[in-house]
């Protein structure tokens, strides 16, 4: 009987205040964050032009190019699910914004508005597919997935006759659309891509969406129990289609970026990436069961595997080697995260 | 602190360059030393090449040894993905090397970059795949095999050998060099030709491909794979489907040289990658130290050589230690 209620002047352990370094060592990506700081100190060793601004430069695109999917992909493995088809879904909104201004002969904004709409409208047949289907989502995406690599190369090859697309480089409303997806700034003499720019918004956009919203509610909720979470009362089927949305809006920046960074799509590119993205955001801190993890995370594992894929570069390594080093260093990085997280768990 | 930094550094430094410059010296003492006594320049050569693959092994062996030989820091970077290709090229501006070679498959991707590198004072060469681009980026000179040109002698070849229906097989989805292969062949060719894709980096897949496809349409008298590792797989595909047509494939390497001497193969189109490799840092070497410009600006054609059964002969001893 006395188990059951809290002895009184003892508060509920909900209510206990804890000490802001204490709420820091609870946060998801204090683990990642720490292993960032060790794969950045060790190619500062190791590299002689790893520290240059310049190359830091080069870093934060890498960095961004990943993180930008890698943000909304690790809110929705929070949601419990995967999408395999991420990757390639980049690839098909460049060649659908491509195309569609190439054919149309029509302002490239009228193309990357087209390419929105594809791109969410697949995002959305994603999530429909899940919840309608109950199939888990690994199946649906990949199913997705190959439709996707099918389709962005037969129809770039029946509309342009080539495997890549035309060059509307000249086309109206290209400069415009290259300030916003693919420019570059300089500060102090160090170029900086815009997608960092994207990068940091969004990331800053999923932060508050999950730990300032309703909707960040119901991710925490669907990803830990789906059917506790329906049971009081959380719409689980607009969740998870909202959740999928999101990763198709990123696809969709992504894709616009690849577009006005070069003027021309390869269609067959993409392939591979969407594992990266749940890389970056397992690295980040995100169970692969779902329920936890964070946005910021997702961004701090970008940034090892940004800095791991150019330090090894910049370090003159054998390339043959390559893919070892980066699986070493992200499976280090990942360990000192969960120990990290472990310790912060146990003094918390 | 600074002290024990030092130390660090030192320890770092030793143990990350140690095997690869024991892998120098070893290279060193196979091939010789330096012949020239110019500044030990740094050369980086990027790739569009995909991990393990046969003909960029060889691009690579080329470049070693006229790295040795031109007293040449050669590093050596890849990637399929023109995004990611790209970023390794601005990854090499960043460490201000001294002379860039780059492989120009996926050209539009690689326009930005290339322009940054020139205006960076880099002299650039392009490599393999895009001649048509390489003046326009800036570059000094391209050394490689103009894939239409290769493509339509591979199409006079096939009509001298009297073929009414072929096969392309394209290993690669979306590499433009490939597609002008198999055009330029449709071009000069006199029968049909059809284009068939399989997943280049699955090969049991790529020979159950192209045994479905002999399979269901027996007329097929000649099938043309785009990488001599894809000959093999078309000469068992060939076997299983119980079909006639004669194998014949763009590039060499030892067991094409067998299948030729076998007749297991018909032809093969080299376009001898270890030149591509080679010249390209033997050139940048020229530009540095005397400003030369082989070729006036104009592409350094390296193929296609059309290597029939008498020529395998000759060849099988270079392919088998890997440099043909």
């Amino acid at each position: 009987m006395s188990g059951s209620t809290a002895a009184p002047g003892q508060l509920d352990e909900r209510l206990v205040r804890t000490s802001p370094l204490r709420k820091l060592l609870g946060r998801p990506e204090l683990g990642s964050v720490v292993g960032a700081a060790a794969v950045f100190l060790f190619f500062a060793i190791v590299a002689d032009s790893f520290l240059q601004a310049s190359s830091f430069g080069t870093v934060l695109y890498a960095a961004s190019v990943l993180g930008i999917m890698a943000a909304p992909v690790a809110l929705l493995m929070i949601g419990g699910e995967f999408d395999l088809s991420a990757g390639v879904l980049v690839t098909s909104s460049a060649l659908i914004s491509s195309m569609f201004s190439y054919q149309m002969t029509a302002n490239v904004w009228v193309g990357v508005f087209v390419s929105l709409l594809v791109t969410l409208a697949i995002g959305a047949f994603n999530g429909f597919m899940l919840t309608r289907t109950k199939l888990p989502s690994f199946i649906i995406t990949l199913g997705t997935f190959l439709m996707l690599t099918g389709l962005n190369l037969g129809f770039t090859k029946l509309i342009s006759g080539t495997v890549s697309t035309k060059a509307i480089g000249d086309m109206e409303g290209f400069e415009s659309a290259r300030a916003l997806f693919a420019s570059t700034l300089t500060l102090g003499g160090v170029e900086f891509k815009v997608t960092i720019l994207w990068w940091v918004a969004l990331v800053a956009l999923a932060t508050w969406i999950l730990l300032r919203t309703r909707f960040g509610n119901w991710i925490f909720a669907v990803g830990g129990e789906a059917d506790a979470a329906r049971a009081v009362g959380v719409p689980v089927i607009r969740t998870k289609i909202g959740l999928y949305l999101g990763v198709a809006f990123a696809a969709w920046i992504s894709g616009q970026h690849l577009l006005f960074s070069y003027d021309v799509v390869q269609s067959g590119e993409g392939v591979g990436n969407e594992l990266t993205y749940i890389i970056a955001a397992v690295i980040g801190g995100c169970l692969i069961t779902g329920g936890y993890g964070s946005a910021i995370g997702s961004a701090v594992g970008a940034f090892i595997f940004g800095m791991t894929s150019k330090g090894i570069v910049y370090a003159e390594w054998n390339p043959d080697w390559f893919k070892f080093f980066l699986g070493a260093m992200l499976l280090l990085a990942t360990l000192l995260n969960a120990w990290v997280r472990k310790r912060a768990e146990a003094t918390a | 602190m600074g002290a024990v930094l030092a130390v660090v550094l030192a320890a770092a430094g030793c143990s990350s360059t140690g095997g690869k410059r024991a892998e120098e010296r070893a290279a060193e003492a196979a091939e010789g030393r330096a012949a020239v006594n110019t500044p030990r320049w740094t050369f980086a050569m990027v790739t569009h090449s995909g991990d393990g693959d046969t003909f960029w092994d060889i691009v690579q062996k080329g470049a070693e040894q006229a790295a040795v030989k031109d007293n040449i820091n050669f590093l050596y970077s890849h990637n399929d993905e023109a995004n990611q290709q790209a970023q390794l090229v601005q990854t090499a501006i960043d460490k201000k090397v001294d002379g860039l070679i780059v492989s120009l498959a996926k050209p539009d991707a690689m326009k930005a970059v290339i322009a940054k590198a020139v205006k960076a004072g880099i002299p650039v060469v392009t490599v393999n795949s895009g001649s048509a681009e390489s003046k326009e980026f800036g570059a000094l000179t391209h050394i490689g095999q103009d894939e239409s040109i290769a493509g339509e002698a591979v199409g006079d070849e096939l009509n001298e050998r009297d073929r009414k229906k072929v096969l392309c097989v394209l290993h690669e989805q979306g590499n433009v060099g490939h597609e002008q292969r198999c055009a330029g062949a449709k071009k000069s060719f006199d029968g049909t030709m059809q284009n068939l894709y399989v997943d280049g980096t699955n090969m049991p897949d790529v020979t159950a491909s192209i045994e479905a496809k002999l399979q269901s349409d027996k007329s097929i008298d000649a099938v043309v794979t785009l990488g001599a590792p894809f000959a093999d797989a078309a000469v068992q595909a060939k076997q299983t489907a119980g079909s006639k047509a004669e194998i014949d494939t763009f590039d060499l390497n030892a067991k094409v040289a067998t299948g030729l001497q076998t007749d297991k193969l018909g032809f093969a189109v080299d376009q001898q990658p270890y030149l591509q490799g080679y010249e390209a840092v033997d050139l940048l070497w020229l530009y540095r130290y005397n400003r030369n410009v082989l070729g006036g600006g104009l592409p350094v054609l390296t193929g296609p050589q059309i290597i029939t059964k008498s020529d395998a002969d000759a060849l099988a001893d270079y392919t088998k230690r890997g440099t043909r």
